[in-house]
């Protein structure tokens, strides 16, 4: 079972590889594009890279209901549940 | 009313020579070779395993979150843009967005992450496919870029016609400033395709040469041992503006671009015409633009890729159109041919040969070929006063291009 905090810094650990995201700036309330400024493609790549990590799978319909990291990690939770 | 002059304020560049124009152009002048031979395990099952490479890899100069969404043509063209930018004195005080447009051509595009993604796509399925896949491999990618980050809005245009294309781009912009559809344009070209399948395709033609054992020695312009082109990647940049704008701001003027012309063949998808007729014309029209006579040029930087049919016809072509007082050279004989970027690169070295009196060597030129009846700055460096050059480019497809820098 993984940690709300884990599956923060795991999704951290993406943002930093794809977006350039200081680690530091990741938190369940930042919201992806007007905190981090992940764009739509960035975004693309960070649902596809969590994906992989977590080993859950994330619609594309869902993607835009994630808004804030912590939107995503409760949803990975969920997923990977 | 009087025509809209147009002058050379800015130049940029990372070439097989160097990463900056400075860098090049020193090596230009010493006669050093950028040509390499490929060691990558994927090159030695090919008939070439040469080609010159960017001295400096732009990995090291962008940011590797930026570099995931750059095209290695794109990330080129941006650095020698921001470098053409700076130099022109325009990175701080800038322009209006306005009255700003960028010309930026590839010959062949976003073929290398074309082909990449198509590794992964066949690997690991189409969710694997990056994102950035479409604006990375668009052949308008680059001048898009460079668009976006130095805020054009007048317009930004990626005119394409293979190895043509850098002079073309400079051809397309004087017919923008002129026109008074901007007062100030970047224009270049940038390429980036030292990947087996474009090296496979080329030495397919037999258009390359297969001197694999002596790098250095394999583009040889003009000389009776040449064998082919070798492939080169990288970018050139110019920052172009009308004069009044560039006196009005006190820029430093490199050259003059007086001039322009472009032609097509009508004769073969990638021959040259032998004849060179549609050389000819585009000399001819150059010259008539830019209103200097065939006799005061000084210098001309030559297309010469060293194939066997190519430089002959071009030298040819130059007598033709009457081009018999000036210093040719060949400066793919050290920088191999960078393709859609080769016109803006060799802009670039005419310009620096208007404005500091240097001619550039054709490297490598050791036994003249007997059809060689120009004088060709061989082997050494040459020191002239050069009021007047001209820049020849020719592309598969039929492309010609011709532009005429005079001094300022």
């Amino acid at each position: 079972m993984t940690t709300r905090d884990e599956i923060t810094a795991g999704l951290a650990e993406i943002l930093e590889e794809v977006a350039g995201v200081s680690p530091d700036d990741v938190a369940e309330s930042k919201s992806f594009t007007d905190d981090l400024d992940v764009d739509s493609l960035s975004m693309v790549e960070v649902v596809v890279a969590a994906e992989e990590k977590f080993g859950v799978k994330i619609p594309d319909d869902e993607v835009q209901n994630l808004k804030t990291v912590g939107d995503a990690v409760s949803y990975i939770e969920k997923a990977s549940a | 009313m009087s025509r809209r002059e147009v002058v050379v304020t800015g130049l940029g560049a990372t070439t097989p020579l160097g990463g900056d124009v400075a860098s090049t152009w020193e090596a230009m002048v010493a006669g050093r070779s950028g040509v390499i031979a490929l060691t990558q395990d994927w090159a030695q099952q090919l008939p070439v395993r040469i080609a010159a490479a960017m001295k400096v890899d732009p990995g090291t100069v962008l940011d590797r979150v930026k570099l995931r969404r750059l095209d290695r043509s794109e990330a080129a063209a941006l650095i020698a843009a921001h470098q053409a930018w700076a130099d022109a004195g325009l990175a701080d005080a800038g322009v209006d967005g306005e009255r700003l447009a960028v010309v930026v051509g590839s010959g062949i595009g976003g073929a290398t992450t074309l082909l990449n993604q198509d590794d992964i796509l066949e690997a690991s399925g189409p969710r694997k496919v990056s994102p950035h896949t479409i604006p990375m491999l668009m052949p308008n990618g680059p001048a898009a870029w460079v668009g976006l980050e130095l805020g054009a809005k007048a317009g930004v245009h990626a005119p394409t016609s293979a190895c043509a294309t850098g002079a073309e781009a400079v051809a397309w912009a004087l017919d923008i400033l002129r026109s008074g559809r901007a007062d100030v344009a970047v224009a270049g070209g940038t390429e980036a395709v030292i990947h087996p399948l474009p090296l496979a395709g080329f030495a397919a033609m037999r258009a390359m040469s297969t001197r694999n054992d002596d790098p250095e020695a394999a583009s040889r312009p003009f000389d009776k041992g040449r064998d082919g082109f070798v492939l080169g990647e990288g970018s050139g940049a110019m920052v172009l503006e009308t004069e009044e704008h560039a006196r009005a701001r006190g820029a430093r003027i490199y050259a003059r671009l007086a001039g322009a012309a472009m032609t097509s063949d009508g004769y073969d998808i990638v021959q040259p015409d032998p004849q060179g007729h549609g050389i000819v014309r585009a000399i001819n029209a150059a010259l008539r633009d830019a209103d200097v006579a065939a006799s005061d040029i000084a210098h001309v930087n030559a297309h010469a890729t060293s194939t066997a049919v190519g430089d002959i016809a071009e030298i040819a072509a130059l007598r033709h159109a009457r081009v018999t007082n000036a210093v040719v050279t060949s400066t793919k004989s050290m920088t191999g041919h960078l393709l859609g970027a080769a016109g803006a690169v060799e802009s670039i070295a005419a310009i620096l040969s208007v404005y500091h009196g240097i001619v550039p060597p054709t490297i490598n030129l050791d036994d003249p070929d007997d059809a060689l009846d120009l004088d060709v700055a061989a082997l050494k460096a040459r020191h002239l006063e050069v009021p007047a050059a001209l820049n020849d480019s020719f592309g598969f497809g039929g492309h010609n291009a011709v532009l005429v820098f005079t001094k300022a």
